[in-house]
């Protein structure tokens, strides 16, 4: 990826980000169906979409993720 | 256990075991441990393994947080007994949506991000509103010394900064994108949700963008702005 690309990537918002909250509010049935194996993004694309651009929400779901794989 | 935890206050725990027939076999066990004789056991059990989640959480974040040796393994006991009391408060909220423990889980992950937010500023490396604007091109990757047209662009994004935000975007953009201050730290110091500070810094960001492909620097996206 090019430097300005690197930039043009952090300015570029995505219209079907759900924002925090609402991420937060499912991100326990979120995560079991990407744990599952199943097609959680597609089936919930603005929290995918969230997930992908906010670090906080970021590191919560991984650290669930993590949580529930480690037992 | 921490003294703290309380003996459950599960008068609605009905409303959760009318989903339990739905649920998993672990998720089931759990309901009903909970909800009766073995109600303790089943309490210290969860909170052992939250004291455990919690612990690897805060370790696996150690390396972006400030908040370091045991001050961070309190952190993990304080989010994991605030996890327990949210747990057991909020058992007949519980629908089955997931699994128990997922949901369960969910609460001490919660809880570490906030403690984390708050305890960093009693080992904050950097005050806020300090504004550190030499150091953006490092904290977007980019060297202006090897392109122009970057550092041409890196100008404008301060110009926007400065003549185009509101007073409150701009301190949030700068403290977060500029001076790194955690999202979490940022919103716990100002009062604020975070999905608060995160729709500041998505409008700032857009706000920025728009500004960037007005004067040509980038390219319109379609479908991207909203």
């Amino acid at each position: 990826m090019s430097e300005l690309e690197r930039l043009e990537r952090f300015l570029r918002t995505d219209p079907r980000d759900v924002g925090c909250d609402e991420v937060m509010a499912i991100l326990h049935l979120y995560v079991d169906l990407v744990a599952a194996g199943e097609d959680a993004a597609g089936r919930y694309p603005g929290v995918a979409a969230h997930l992908a651009a906010c670090g906080p929400c970021g590191e919560d779901f991984n650290g669930l993720l993590l949580a529930v794989s480690n037992g | 256990m921490s003294a703290a935890v309380p003996s459950g206050s599960l008068s609605n725990v009905e409303c959760a075991r009318l989903t339990a027939k739905d649920l998993d076999e672990e998720s089931s066990a759990w309901l009903r441990r909970l909800g009766d004789g073995e109600r303790q056991a089943a309490e210290r059990e969860l909170h052992a393994r939250l004291v455990r989640i919690a612990l690897a959480e805060v370790r696996r974040r150690s390396a972006r947080t400030p908040v370091t040796g045991p001050e961070l393994d309190d952190v993990a006991h304080q989010a994991a007994d605030d996890a327990m009391l949210a747990i057991l408060a909020k058992l007949s909220d519980f629908r089955g949506e997931s699994r128990f423990i997922t949901w369960a889980y969910r609460f001490v992950i919660l809880e570490v991000s906030a403690k984390l937010g708050r305890h960093y500023w009693r080992n904050t490396p950097v005050a806020l509103d300090t504004g550190q604007w030499e150091r953006l091109p490092d904290r977007l990757g980019i060297d202006p010394q090897q392109h122009a047209e970057l550092a041409g662009i890196l100008a404008e994004v301060r110009r926007v900064v400065d003549e185009e935000l509101t007073a409150h975007q701009r301190r949030v953009f700068t403290a977060i994108v500029v001076d790194e201050v955690p999202l979490d730290a940022l919103a716990a110091r100002l009062g604020l949700r975070r999905n608060a500070v995160y729709k500041v810094i998505f409008d700032a960001r857009r706000k920025i963008r728009r500004a960037l492909v007005a004067n040509g620097y980038l390219e319109e996206l379609g479908g991207e702005q909203r």
